[in-house]
Order: structure tokens, then C-alpha cells, then sequence
């Protein structure tokens, strides 16, 4: 669904607010038609009876007139705030569809500022649409029929200054929207840098860079500011070129008016209503050029609304949701992995096999392919090549939840939400109970610390985690997939903040919970994974060795040499 | 609408008076030229008595004077849209730049504490509903204002007695705007409220895309999401329905009053009480008066909106600001001697550390362990000043940290931490965020000693290629050693390494050992870490459990003792 699609939803409120409106504004132009009856027939004639009957009508007409527009009103409230909403709803819905990948280029500041400042224009052009859009052309229109029924050839007037002015809108529009493109754009890289700012607090003033990342700000928003003035400029000459066409046409319509009234052709009354009309078609423009900028920023912004709607998220989950039994639990065959715009493969040629309950420990250097790995397993990306069968099926035949919740991966890089710590646990399933999560807990070794404050799984998490330590928000990362009690845990270098005892003390325990549960290990530490069925040693993306502790010890070189590196220093104690 | 918030407003446009200025002298020039040309209207028609009776020399004065008010009130509103344009992009850009100089000097406890996109929102969202209300409306406020005024006194020198029928008719409208512009603040304030409420939602995930995906928790996040969105949605329709309300209403009295005018013009016209003439220009004057009553009343459920957001701005200008006295020593070239006596600090009520006292010799290496949470971090935090102590006293060189400058400080200490922090740019920038001014040799030479260099040669730009924190292209483990190549290129004489190393395979963690032991000479450093063996060469080992010392000494004393260091140490080995 596109920007328009949504807009469709709201059909009826798009043709009865403006019909609506279009009611109002038919009875605000016979106002001065007949104005123009009272001073005509009723003071040329001293005729009071007309004059008070035509009044009383003119007041009837305003009266209901005001019952439309709160009508009108009310349609583009419902119209534009649901526009909106529906907006800000898909646009979080196909966010959400993406994949990490496509997430992650976009980028989170671009994301927000689409939900927010792009999504607001629209919300506002809408509005203006139904609300103003609509009324200021029915009383031009109208007010160009009427002025043509007083005076055919005056009314030529009329039609030339609304083909000037017509002009002066579409050619500042045109100028104009790729400003505000480029402006909306230019919000992104404020958003950006504003999130940095909060997001890198630490860092920058470690730095002592605040006022540097400050001065950052300060730029990208005086950047801002320019392009909105010189766009400002582009559309500053709006008004002024409509009241003088318009003016002009007045002046026109006094000169001519008046050789008419002088050869019988028309009465002083009729000019006098003719210049009303002229009036009225200037203050209806002059909405009309306020409101040009909203759509023309209405119109770039819902470009980029677009942009994200119509993504297609570059694969999509299978209808598997059921596990099938007694087949291999894990095989990958031949697998290899490079991201859509990289020309270097992460992973080349991983070929392994995992049975029910096993351990698997991968090993490797700094950028070996250890946590590109863990997200194939979890298809947070697709393999390039190769295939990862779990259960004899391809893991793209599985729905993503039945998959994840399967195969449970605590990330590398820990991540809570701002939140109590029950929110956190139950966030693959919001109805796991608090024994379960205190299990959980248990075997993470994070028990102790949570429970040592009254509050418990009620704790207050703040955002990121920030008001815990780095080894404490591992341990609850761990809990929160343990939760999920998946078939396979794999913890991707999730022991890193955790001493030695706690880490041997945290595995023992996974192990003795739940000895049925596959564990795949990706570790630094020789320590934590020499007891594994089986090693998977990589290098630079490339499976060097798979094997036991034992075996690899004797075949592997660059085994041989991690294991060195962290037991060396013992030997020659 | 406290008198508080006006007093902002004044002080926030106080910078700009001379805009201000101009922007009132082309507001005068528009509206009393433009309220001439209806009167010569009038003239004008007053000439066309009927058939062969039209005064064409007067006719032709009368239009050519129009023109030239004509073309004055049209350069006059050019300048005025010019004049505010330039009037609310500064205001933006300054209300922007106010805020980041609070967030700047904002405790890192409010940023904690608080939603991030709820900044965004405020500092983003609220400050342009501010400029399209508050600043765009107050000068259209302010030319109605005069409109009305000067209409009144055109009308006045037509009809005395008609005008003053449009002056009872205009406190109606007053009330019936003011009453519904009260009614919508409320909603408007909800409604800005609420947008600062998803924002906060939506950028956690947003900044998480891998969380909801491990999770599964797109269905729910979404079902959250339009939650919050569903009670933004009914806040603003009722916002903006109750707002929009002013115009049609002030409309009803404006065309009721129209209608009277004409009535009571026409019957006294009959009476030969005013010509055609006047009542047509009457009849101008009274549509050009509602035109300002529309604008006004229109402009203050704007300006409703607008307040709603200033003042949630205003709340972000308020916030407590850690604002350093001035005179404060700058620390230049130190030994590094860091000494902490007495030291007790909170997170919350309860106490975390107390009692606490550490004495660092200068340019000695001290290690810190101890189990996870037990306060190594939080050390790190007061030693950096992140969080302030409560009681006792911290000191540098003597120096009590009270008594310098925080900046000053922190360019004396290089710190690397557990959670790596690249922002958005090139690798190159990465790198010499803490010396920018660094050359592209001493760049490159970093990155070879933290073994980066090829690395980045494979990358798609080498070293301009353009990484961010949310890029997966890049290891956790290579994100730590960047971060750990910028603190060797700014070369601190204090060094803090809190678990620098945790995600770097041993074998790199061993190559770049060399580089880390030479940029440790001659320096104090302090290190975190769980790895026992980076710690064995310490000059001092610290053992902490509980927010308490528990232990002190070098690695052979502290395994002699048998105690919690040896536990921790044994640990290692027993386990495999």
C-alpha cells in the first residue's frame, strides 16, 4: 500500500467534507448576490419588504452554512489524523516486515524522522486539502460564474488573472519540492547527529568532544535553517504576485465597469458586486498559497513515505511451523555469505552437522565470520550460497517465529529495552510465567542479583540496560532466550563480561537444566568450549578445522595457536 | 498559559529585534495600503452615477493612484513574508541549538533515564510546530490586530453609527475564539505528549532491529505501537476538530454582522443617510474586517499547538544542567596520580559504594576485578565524572576533580569501554575522533598496530569507507579495536581500559598486547578485565566485591594469600 492507498480509506470523508464545504462555500457567494438584490431593487426601488426578506435569507444561508463547515471540519479531522495514523502504522509494520539487513542500511534516524516530521506534513497537507483546497476553487469558480451572469465580458478579466496566478502556484511548486525533499533529508542528518549525541554520551566526553558533536549539531541545523529560507524566498513571492493580479483585475474592472455603467450596459450596483467577487477570489487564493507550501511539502515527504512502503523485504519466511521429528537437527551444507553491497565474503564453504543435545563450539579470530554465522542460523540474513537444513528442512521453509523460538540466539551485542525486567524475559511471549523466568535467571547466575532488591522481575530497566553492569545485562540476555527454551541456544561471545567462575558456573548449569538443549558456543575462550562434541575453528570467513579439543589440537594450526595464546602464559609458570 | 511561557517567547525573540522591527514597518505599509484601495473603491464607483453620467477624469485619477498603493502593498508583504521567514528559520535553528547546549550539559543520569526519541521529538518535532505556530502566527496576529484597528478607523469616518454594530459583534467573537482555542490547548498538549511518548517506543526498536527479529516480536511491537498511535490518533483528531472550529464560528458572526451592515446600510441608504457608494466600500471594509478575525482566530488554535510544544521545549531548557563554575584549574601535563579517600556514591537510595579509598601511583598499571557488578565500572564513572559522589573526595595530581575543569580532565584520560561506539562515518573519522586533526599516516599507522589495517584494505572504501554502529559488516570485536586505536592515537598520560578487549579473539588480543604495553609506559593505567592473564603484570591488583576492597597486591602476593583473587584465578583452570 502506498501513501495514496491510504488516503482511500478515507473516501468518504474525502468527498463528503469537501461536498460539505463546497455547500458552505455556495452559500457564503450568495451573500453578496444578494447584497447586491438589497441595494438594487431594495433601496433604487425603497422597497423595505425586499431588503428585510432578502436579509432574513442571507442570515438563514450563514446559519446553515456554519452547521456544514463543523460538518466538513469534523470529516478532515477524522480524515487527516487517520491518514496518519494509518501512515505511521504501516510505515512501523513494514520496518518491522524488512530484513535486519535492509533495516540497518536505511538506517534508525531516517526511520524516525519518516514516522514523525514526514508523516506530520502529510497529516497537515491532508487536512488543508479537504478543509481549504477544495473551497478555495469552488469559489473562484464560482465566483467567476457568478461575476460571468452580471457581465459576460468583464468576466474575460476575471479569467486572466486566474491563469496568471495559477501560473505563479504551479511554478513555485515545481521549484519548491525539491527543496523540501532535500530539507526532510537534511532532518535525517539532524536526527542522526542529535541521536548520537545521546546514544555516544559516554564517549564523547571521554573525549571531552561535546562541544565538537555540539558544534555538529549546530551545523546540520543551520543547514536546515538555509534551505528553508531560500526556499522560503521561492515562495515568499506568492502572495505578494497574487494580490497584485488580483488588484490589477479590480483596477480593470473599475476602468471598463465604468465605460459600461456610461453606455447603460450595466448598473454601479453589479460593479460593486463584481469587485466583491474579485475580493473574494483573493482571499480564497490567498489560502491557497499558504496552503501550496503544506502540499508542496506534503507532496516530498509522502515520496519518501513511499520509499519505505514500498520496499519489499528481499526474503520472506516459510509456512513451516510445525518441527518435524527424527531427522538431523542442524546440517549446513556448503554455505557462504557476503551482504548485497560488499565484494569480500563474510563466510565461504561452512559444512557441519549437529545432533539433538550435542555441543558445538565455534572458534576464531576478531572478524573470522563467528556472528555472521550465528545470524545465518537464525536467518537474520540468507545464505548466499549453501544450505543450513534444521529438522531436513531449509530454514527458509519455517516461519520465522517457529524458527527463532527454536533456535534461541543470544546476541554478541546485549540489548535491553526501557522497561520492567518481567517485560524483558517475556519478550518472545509475553505469557511465560514467573517460574519459568525464574528458572531462567537461575541458570544464567542472575538470581542473585536481580532478587537481592525486593522489587524482583519488577525491577525498573532503563534504556539499553544503561543502570546495569555489562556482565549483568549479558546474564539477563541469556535469561530472556532462555525463556524461550529453544532446541538450540547459541551464545555468540556471551560470556565475554562474565569472571572465569561465573562463566563455569553459568555453562554447568545450562547443562545440567537442560541436557537435552543443542548448544552452540561461540567463544574466545578455549575454556568454554573444549568440552564441545565438536569444534568449528574459522579463519577469515573460511572453515579451517572442525573436530574434538583433542583432535584439533594435533591437526589444527590455528587451534594450536589460540590455544596457546590463552594458555601460554600458564606453561611457563 | 502561565505568564511564564510569554516571558519565554519575549526572550526568545528578543535576539531578533531588528527583524522584529522591519517585520512591523512592512505589516503597517501592507495593511494601511491595502485598507486604502476599498475607500478609493468606493470613490471609484461613486464616479459611475449611470448611463452617460460616469466621470472618466476622475476615474482615471482615482485608478492610477490605486495602482501605486497597489504596487506599495505589494512590495510591503513580499518583505514582510521575507522578514518572518528569516525571523522563524532563526528561531528554529536557535531553539535547536539551545537544546543540544542543555543536552550537553545534561547529567548522563537525565540521559539514562529518559527516552532518547523523546529528545528527538522535542528538539526535532515540537521546535517546528513552535516556528509554524508561534512565529509565523504572532505577526499574523499582530497585522490583524492592526487591520482591525485601522478598518475600524475607516469605518468609523464612513458610519459612526453602523461601526459601532461591528464593535459589539466583536467581543462575541473574542470569547467564542478564546473558548475553543481553551478547550483545544488541553488536547493539543495530550497530543504532543503522546508524540513524544511513540517516538520514544518506536526509536528503541528502531535502533534494535535485531532484537525484535531474534524475538519475534514484530507482531507485538506493532500491536504496541498502533496502541500508542491509536491514543495519538484520538488526541489529535480531537485537537485539531475542537481547533478548527474557530474559523467557521468566527465566520458565522463575521457573515451574520455582513448581513446587518447591509440591512441597516441599505435602509439608511433609502433614507439618503449614505450613498451606494459608501455602503459598497462598507460592505469591503466589513468582509476585509473578518478576514483578520478569521486569520486571528485561526492563528490562536495555532498558537495552542505551538504553545503545547514550547512548552515541552521549555521543560528541555529547564532541565538540571551540570554547569562548571568558572576559573576551574585546567589540568595540562600530569603524572597521573589518582587518589580516592572516603568516597561514597548511590545510583538510587541505596548505597552502592561506600567508604571507598584507592590511592593509584602515578604511571603504574592497576588492574580492578572482581565479579560483575560489583562496582569496577562505577569507579570508572566517578573517576571520569560521569555520575557526581556523594561524599568523600577524588583526586588527580592533588588536584580534587571538583577543582578542574571536566574537560580538562577527560583529555588527560583515554578510555576505552566494553560497549563499542562508532558513530556515523568514515573509519578514518572513526579513528581520530579524539585527534582530528591527525594525519592520515598516524592513522594508518594505528591501525596497523591494532591489526585493522588489512581489514580495512578489504573494505569497499578502505579507510573512507562509512561505518556506523548499527553495522553488522563489522565484528563487535573489530569495533573494540577501533575504539582502542583512537585512544592510542590521542595518547592520554591516564588510561582506562573497562573490558577493552573482551570481544577480541586471544591471538589479536596477544598481538596487539605489545602495542598496549607500549602505550601503557609511562602512563597510569587502570584495567578491567575478566581475562586474568592481560592483568598478571600489574603493578597492583585490586580486588573488589559488593562495592568494597577486598583484597589488594600484586598477582604472586594476592595467590599466595589463597583468597578471593585466587578463587577467581584458579576458576580459569579448574573449570576446562
Amino acid at each position: 500500500m502506498r501513501v495514496f492507498d491510504h488516503f482511500l480509506r478515507y473516501k468518504k470523508h474525502f468527498v463528503l467534507g469537501p461536498i460539505f464545504k463546497l455547500l458552505e462555500a455556495i452559500f457564503e457567494l450568495l451573500l453578496p448576490l444578494l447584497m447586491a438584490r438589497i441595494i438594487d431593487e431594495g433601496i433604487l426601488n425603497h422597497d423595505l419588504n425586499t431588503i428585510t426578506k432578502v436579509g432574513l435569507m442571507m442570515l438563514a444561508l450563514t446559519i446553515s452554512g456554519y452547521g456544514f463547515s463543523i460538518i466538513c471540519q469534523y470529516f478532515a479531522s477524522v480524515a487527516s489524523q487517520g491518514v496518519g495514523t494509518s501512515l505511521r502504522n504501516a510505515l512501523y509494520q513494514k520496518i518491522n516486515e524488512l530484513t535486519q539487513e535492509q533495516v540497518q542500511h536505511l538506517g534508525s534516524n531516517t526511520l524516525t524522522t519518516r514516522i514523525n516530521s514526514d508523516v506530520n506534513q502529510i497529516q497537515l497537507a491532508v487536512a488543508m486539502l479537504i478543509r481549504l483546497a477544495v473551497r478555495a476553487p469552488f469559489i473562484v469558480i464560482g465566483s467567476v460564474v457568478l461575476a460571468g451572469i452580471i457581465n459576460l465580458q468583464l468576466t474575460a478579466i476575471f479569467v486572466a488573472v486566474m491563469i496568471l496566478i495559477a501560473l505563479v502556484l504551479y511554478s513555485t511548486m515545481r521549484k519548491s519540492i525539491p527543496f523540501y525533499r532535500r530539507i526532510q533529508g537534511k532532518i535525517d542528518q539532524l536526527t542522526l547527529v542529535l541521536s548520537e549525541n545521546l546514544s555516544g554520551v559516554r564517549v564523547i566526553r571521554a573525549f571531552a568532544a561535546q562541544h565538537r558533536e555540539t558544534k555538529r549539531f549546530k551545523e546540520a541545523s543551520q543547514d536546515v535553517r538555509q534551505d528553508l529560507i531560500r526556499v522560503g524566498r521561492i515562495a515568499a513571492v506568492m502572495n505578494p504576485l497574487t494580490y497584485l493580479f488580483v488588484n490589477c483585475g479590480i483596477l480593470l474592472v473599475l476602468w471598463f465597469g465604468g465605460k459600461q455603467v456610461d453606455g447603460g450596459l450595466l448598473l454601479s450596483g453589479q460593479v460593486v458586486a463584481l469587485v466583491n467577487y474579485l475580493t473574494q477570489i483573493f482571499l480564497a487564493l490567498v489560502v491557497v498559497a499558504n496552503i501550496t507550501v503544506i502540499f508542496t511539502r506534503g507532496f516530498a515527504s509522502s515520496a519518501r513515505v513511499n520509499e519505505i512502503l514500498k520496499l519489499q523485504p528481499q526474503f520472506t519466511e516459510g509456512a513451516l511451523d510445525v518441527i518435524p521429528s527424527s531427522f538431523t537437527q542442524l546440517e549446513v551444507q556448503d554455505l557462504g555469505f557476503r551482504y548485497q553491497d560488499s565484494h569480500i565474503d563474510f563466510l565461504q564453504h561452512i559444512s557441519f552437522t549437529v545432533e539433538e543435545g550435542e555441543i558445538l563450539g565455534i572458534i576464531g579470530g576478531t572478524g573470522s565470520g563467528k556472528s555472521t554465522l550465528a545470524y545465518l542460523l537464525n536467518r537474520l540474513y540468507d545464505a548466499s550460497c549453501g544450505r543450513i537444513l534444521f529438522y531436513g528442512r531449509e530454514l527458509k521453509d519455517y516461519r520465522f517465529k517457529t524458527l527463532r523460538d527454536s533456535i534461541g540466539l543470544v546476541m554478541q551485542k546485549n540489548a535491553l529495552l526501557s522497561g520492567t525486567l518481567r517485560y524483558n524475559l517475556g519478550l518472545s511471549d509475553p505469557s511465560i510465567d514467573d517460574e519459568r523466568m525464574i528458572e531462567a535467571l537461575r541458570v544464567a547466575q542472575a538470581y542473585d542479583f536481580v532478587f537481592k532488591d525486593k522489587q524482583g522481575l519488577d525491577a525498573v530497566i532503563e534504556q539499553g540496560g544503561k543502570n546495569l553492569s555489562g556482565g549483568q545485562r549479558q546474564r539477563l540476555c541469556i535469561a530472556r532466550t532462555l525463556c524461550k527454551q529453544p532446541r538450540i541456544l547459541i551464545l555468540d561471545d556471551s560470556f565475554s563480561a562474565l569472571d572465569y567462575a561465573t562463566d563455569y558456573a553459568l555453562r554447568s548449569a545450562l547443562r545440567s537444566t537442560y541436557p537435552h538443549m543443542t548448544m552452540v558456543f561461540i567463544s574466545q575462550r578455549i575454556s568454554s568450549i573444549q568440552y564441545a562434541n565438536q569444534i568449528l575453528v574459522l579463519d577469515q570467513g573460511k572453515q579451517v578445522s572442525l573436530g574434538t579439543h583433542d583432535e584439533l589440537l594435533k591437526a589444527s594450526v590455528v587451534y594450536q595457536e589460540i590455544y596457546r595464546s590463552q594458555n601460554g602464559g600458564a606453561e611457563h609458570d | 498559559m502561565t505568564k511564564m511561557v510569554w516571558n519565554r517567547i519575549l526572550e526568545l525573540l528578543k535576539g531578533y529585534r531588528h527583524l522584529m522591527v522591519l517585520a512591523l514597518l512592512f505589516a503597517c505599509l501592507q495593511v494601511v495600503f491595502s485598507l486604502i484601495i476599498p475607500i478609493y473603491t468606493g470613490y471609484a464607483i461613486d464616479q459611475m452615477l449611470g448611463v452617460a453620467q460616469v466621470n472618466f477624469s476622475a476615474l482615471v485619477g482615482i485608478i492610477s493612484k490605486m495602482a501605486v498603493f497597489t504596487v506599495i502593498a505589494v512590495f510591503a508583504q513580499w518583505g514582510l513574508t521575507l522578514t518572518l521567514n528569516q525571523l522563524s528559520y532563526s528561531i528554529i535553528h536557535r531553539l535547536r541549538c539551545e537544546s543540544v547546549d542543555v543536552i550537553e550539559h545534561l547529567p548522563i543520569k537525565t540521559l539514562d533515564e529518559r527516552a532518547h526519541g523523546d529528545f528527538i521529538s522535542r528538539v526535532v518535532t515540537d521546535v517546528e510546530i513552535i516556528s509554524d505556530g508561534l512565529i509565523q502566527g504572532l505577526p499574523q496576529l499582530f497585522s490583524g490586530i492592526l487591520t482591525i484597528l485601522g478598518t475600524l478607523a475607516f469605518m468609523f469616518s464612513i458610519s459612526a453609527s453602523i461601526t459601532l454594530i461591528v464593535l459589539i459583534s466583536t467581543p462575541i467573537s473574542m470569547i467564542v475564539a478564546s473558548q475553543i482555542s481553551k478547550k483545544s490547548y488541553s488536547r493539543f498538549k495530550q497530543q504532543s505528549a503522546t508524540r513524544g511518548e511513540l517516538t520514544g517506543y518506536a526509536n528503541e526498536f528502531l535502533e534494535n532491529p535485531m532484537l525484535v527479529r531474534v524475538f519475534s516480536y514484530q507482531e507485538e511491537t506493532i500491536h504496541l505501537f498502533s496502541e500508542i498511535n491509536q491514543r495519538l490518533y484520538s488526541s489529535g483528531q480531537k485537537a485539531q476538530f475542537y481547533s478548527s472550529l474557530t474559523n467557521p464560528s468566527t465566520r458565522l458572526i463575521n457573515n451574520t454582522l455582513y448581513t446587518l451592515i447591509g440591512i441597516i446600510g441599505a435602509i439608511s441608504a433609502m433614507n439618503g443617510g449614505m450613498s451606494v457608494g459608501s455602503l459598497s466600500a462598507f460592505l469591503v471594509y466589513s468582509t476585509q474586517f473578518m478576514k483578520p478575525f478569521n486569520e486571528i482566530s485561526g492563528v490562536l488554535t495555532e498558537l495552542q499547538n505551538a504553545l503545547a510544544s514550547l512548552q515541552r521545549v521549555i521543560d528541555l531548557l529547564d532541565m538540571k544542567q551540570e554547569i562548571e563554575p568558572e576559573g576551574l584549574h585546567e589540568l595540562s601535563a600530569i603524572d597521573g596520580a589518582i587518589d580516592m579517600q572516603d568516597v561514597a556514591f548511590s545510583y538510587t537510595d541505596k548505597p552502592f559504594i561506600e567508604h571507598f579509598s584507592m590511592t593509584i601511583e602515578p604511571k603504574r598499571i592497576v588492574a580492578i576485578v572482581g565479579p560483575t557488578g560489583c562496582g569496577k565500572t562505577t569507579l570508572i564513572n566517578l573517576i571520569m565524572r560521569f555520575y557526581e559522589i556523594n561524599s568523600g573526595v577524588i583526586r588527580i595530581d592533588d588536584w580534587s576533580l571538583d577543582d578542574i575543569s571536566k574537560d580538562s580532565l577527560r583529555h588527560s584520560i583515554g578510555m576505552v569501554l566494553q560497549d563499542s561506539w562508532l558513530f556515523k562515518g568514515t573509519i578514518k573519522e572513526n579513528i581520530a575522533y579524539g585527534r582530528p586533526d591527525a594525519s592520515d599516516e598516524e592513522i594508518i599507522q594505528v591501525a596497523k598496530e591494532t591489526y585493522l589495517h588489512d581489514f580495512i584494505l578489504r573494505m569497499k572504501d578502505g579507510y573512507d569507507t562509512v561505518v556506523s554502529e548499527e553495522d553488522t559488516g563489522i565484528s563487535q570485536g573489530q569495533k573494540q579495536l577501533l575504539c582502542l586505536a583512537r585512544v592510542i592515537l590521542s595518547n592520554p598520560p591516564v588510561l582506562i581500559l573497562d573490558e577493552a578487549t573482551s570481544n577480541i579473539d586471544t591471538r589479536t588480543e596477544r598481538a596487539i598486547q605489545v602495542t598496549i604495553d607500549r602505550m601503557m609506559e609511562q602512563k597510569t593505567s587502570i584495567i578491567i578485565a575478566h581475562r586474568l592473564s592481560t592483568i598478571e603484570k600489574a603493578d597492583k591488583i585490586i580486588v573488589m566485591k559488593d562495592g568494597r576492597i577486598i583484597e589488594t597486591g600484586k598477582h604472586q602476593e594476592l595467590l599466595s594469600k589463597h583468597g578471593f583473587y585466587s578463587q577467581l584465578y584458579q576458576a580459569q583452570f579448574e573449570n576446562q
